[in-house]
């Protein structure tokens, strides 16, 4: 990661041209130790955040940045660049997405609010309870199925849930659904047989339909450390990870282990969880998401996302 | 969990170790190592700020650079820093003297408190007394389904809620059991109206211990968010859930750091069972290489007669350990699990423990061995030194290997012994069998 190319654009806004550049402050060494501390706070791995700090203290040193939105801007670049990376899904109809993540990171929710927002776009979603395994996993998906008015087909609990993919996919051809999204159980990547399920799950939507699955979402918990990025790494392995939903921004944590994830596999960030409400998924804006992690605190949600209020609740 | 900070830490140790004497720059780069590995391991950045801090200043104060223990200090300083920032004492669940004790669980989304609250129940009735759980998040969507599954599987009374503080109360008053365990919604610590819902339950059950559930997976916010709980509740404990993922756990013990509330129970599973009362100095020396002789010797007790593992770990700290101990506890760690296990906690073995092939393959292997040590006499086993080649020959020809087998196995023995003679002193310094 590079933050040069950051560098060598103009800098400054309007206001800042406007009052000129004795109005930006300097940059200091305290600054630049709350510089770290943001991106170290952020979850943003050492292994990135070192370089980074170095290059930022050699620019200052050389003189060739002075000024506090000037680095600011040049990091913002940097990190920002190495959200951008290609979309890898495939195409095929009906499109089969499957959800899939740890324990409690928030797939079910996740792929109710995809359901929710791809039928508003005019698709005809059909959802597939997949989670034969976690206690009353099957009842949750069918509460939000009927919240967001989306039909679904559920397993049986302790049933087979490629079985349940299958069927699903098979009832979306007949009835003319375009667009199938299983929630899977909730595993850790370090237990090889759920790991194994999860290839199994991927062969069998093969099975039901050539090509599919055409998107695999891994659904990391926002407020996670650095083991999402191991958490990728063995997903990406099992089931061949196709995107990134990154849920829980609506607290104070900011996601930033997915720069490592994004820096080292290219997988995209697709999709932001910023809370419990149905319309509560949010396309990713690398530039927003960047600029969210120097706030600190109450502000730390990603622009323009209202505070919520307890009687929006589920 | 813990295992990648252990080795980390062990290999930073290691180099500092092979210096004859420490530097200031062999310091800074220790320091530096370790600063990149509690980082890594999700430590909060304040802690890792002034545990770093720590360190130096009482490295300084030792005056470890150029001393020819130094090496040693350092470990030590890093290691009393790390105790003191997981504390040292197993703090117990409450018990009230007027049952019922009540105890309230609570967290942030998705962290694992609905398993939690239910392996607790089971643990508790493990150890004799009778719980109730109460089914007080009311928002999930089938939340409350979920706790009542799992209180079926364990055949433990589920009630249920309507107005979560005012029939938890009612519930507390009227229990039906002795220890009432409350599972409530996750919220974020920033959601005002939540927070104020969970204070309420809290101000109506008066309970003994309010539970805080961590992730282990977490990161760097966790310990804002727990002090944010901590602010608002009387928090008693933590539990550390989903232990049982590579996580390295930093965060979670942070919390411990940042706010004093003591680490109290730990998930290790998905099962019901999965779930074991934390022993926080037992961890710090398991991060720090040295292993969690304390629970291998625990846990050989479940099969093994209390006096005669004291025997053996002291007979091997003092490498009078023979084959025929050997053989015996060959046969004893056998019944107690996997070989990958048991070598996680034995002294520096961690990085070994991965790097071991485990299935069919060391099966054969440890067949081998058993095949050839009970072909030995008892003379033989207690003294290697009488092995002369003809007694060599009969023993391959009577456990069906070769020579070269026996050899082998007698020459890995030597090493091993020689090992733990090295080790014995260390361990005795470090004190992992106080118990
Ligand atoms: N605040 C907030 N909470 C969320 C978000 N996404 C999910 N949650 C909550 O997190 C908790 C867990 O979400 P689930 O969707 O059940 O997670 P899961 O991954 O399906 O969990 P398992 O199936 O048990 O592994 C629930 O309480 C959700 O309401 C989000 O973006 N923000
Ligand atoms: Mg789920």
């Amino acid at each position: 990661m590079s933050i040069d190319s950051g560098l060598e654009k103009t800098r400054g806004g309007f206001l800042a041209r406007l009052f000129g550049r004795t109005q930006e402050p300097e940059v200091t060494e305290e600054w630049l130790e709350r510089l770290e501390e943001a991106l170290l706070r952020a979850d943003l791995s050492v292994s990135l955040v070192d370089p980074v700090m170095l290059q930022v203290r050699d620019v200052v040193r050389e003189g060739r940045a002075k000024t506090v939105p000037t680095v600011l801007d040049a990091v913002t670049d940097a990190l920002v660049q190495v959200l951008v990376t290609e979309e890898r899904r495939q195409g095929g109809t009906p499109r089969v997405i499957l959800v899939v993540g740890v324990n409690g990171s928030g797939k079910t929710t996740t792929a109710a609010k995809l359901a929710k927002r791809l039928k508003d776009e005019g698709a005809r979603p059909l959802l597939a309870a997949a989670d034969t395994f976690r206690a009353a996993a099957i009842e949750q998906l069918e509460r939000w199925a009927q919240r967001v008015d989306v039909p679904i087909v559920s397993g049986r609990p302790d049933g087979d849930p490629a079985a349940v993919v299958f069927d699903a996919i098979t009832a979306a051809k007949a009835r003319g659904h375009d667009v199938v999204i299983a929630d899977t159980a909730g595993r850790l990547h370090t237990k090889g047989h759920l790991m194994d399920e999860l290839g199994k799950i991927v062969r069998v939507a093969g099975r039901a339909r050539e090509g599919a699955p055409d998107e695999v979402l891994l659904v990391l918990d926002g407020t996670q450390g650095q083991n999402a990025i191991v958490q990728a790494r063995e997903f990406t392995k099992a089931a061949n990870v196709t995107g990134l939903v990154v849920t829980k921004l609506d607290g104070t944590a900011k996601g930033g282990a997915v720069f490592a994830i994004a820096n080292d596999l290219r997988l995209p960030v697709l999709w932001l969880g910023v809370g419990e409400r149905p319309n509560d998924l949010v396309p990713m804006d690398p530039r927003a998401f960047v600029t969210a992690m120097f706030e600190r605190g109450r502000e730390g949600r990603p622009a323009g996302r209202p505070v919520r209020t307890s009687d929006e609740r589920p | 969990m813990f295992e990648q900070l252990e080795s980390r830490l062990t290999t930073t140790f290691a180099k500092l170790r092979g210096r004859p004497r420490v530097t200031d720059a062999d310091l800074e780069e220790a320091l530096r190592d370790v600063r990149v590995a509690l980082l890594e391991a999700d430590v909060s950045f304040k802690v890792v700020r002034s545990l770093v801090a720590t360190v130096r200043e009482r490295a300084v104060g030792a005056q470890v650079v150029r001393s020819v223990t130094g090496a040693q200090q350092v470990v030590k300083i890093v290691h009393d820093a790390l105790v003191e920032m997981l504390g040292s004492e197993a703090v117990p669940i409450a018990r009230a003297e007027r049952p019922p004790t009540v105890i309230v669980i609570v967290g942030l989304q998705g962290s694992g408190k609905t398993t939690s609250a239910a392996k607790l129940a089971n643990l508790l009735r493990k150890q004799g007394r009778k719980p109730v759980l109460v089914a007080a998040d009311i928002h999930r969507p089938a939340a409350v389904e979920q706790l009542e599954a799992l209180g079926r599987q364990l055949q433990l009374p589920v009630r249920r809620v309507v107005d979560p503080a005012r029939d938890a109360a009612r519930i507390v008053a009227e229990p039906g059991g002795d220890t009432v365990i409350v599972d409530t919604a996750g919220r974020l610590h920033i959601d005002e109206a939540m927070m104020a819902e969970v204070e309420g339950i809290v101000a109506a059950t008066k309970p003994h211990d309010v539970l805080l559930v961590v992730d282990a997976m977490a990161g760097q916010d966790a310990v804002d968010a727990a002090s944010a709980f901590h602010a608002r509740l009387p928090i008693t404990g933590l539990v550390l859930a989903k232990v049982d993922s590579d996580a390295r756990g930093g965060a979670s013990l942070s919390v411990r750091a940042a706010t004093g509330i003591p680490v109290k129970l730990m998930g290790t599973g998905e099962k019901l069972d999965s779930i074991e009362v934390f022993h926080p100095d037992r961890l710090a020396q398991r991060i720090l290489g040295m292993g969690d002789v304390v629970t291998l010797v625990e846990k050989a007790q479940e099969v093994v007669d209390q006096k005669e593992a004291e025997e053996q770990a002291k007979k091997m700290l003092e490498a009078r350990f023979t084959l025929d101990d050997f053989y015996t506890q060959l046969q004893q760690v056998k019944k107690m699990g996997p070989l990958g296990d048991l070598m996680k906690m034995i002294p520096g073995m961690g990085q070994l423990a991965a790097q071991i092939p485990t299935g069919p393959e060391t099966e054969r292997e440890l067949k081998k061995v058993e095949a050839i040590v009970s072909s030995m006499t008892r003379a033989e086993r207690a003294d290697l030194t009488i092995l002369n080649g003809s007694r060599r020959k009969r023993i391959a020809r009577g456990s069906g290997t070769t020579v070269s087998d026996v050899n082998h196995l007698v020459k890995q023995f030597e090493e091993m012994r020689k090992l733990m003679k090295q080790l014995g002193p260390a361990l005795r310094y470090h004190g992992p069998l106080r118990r």
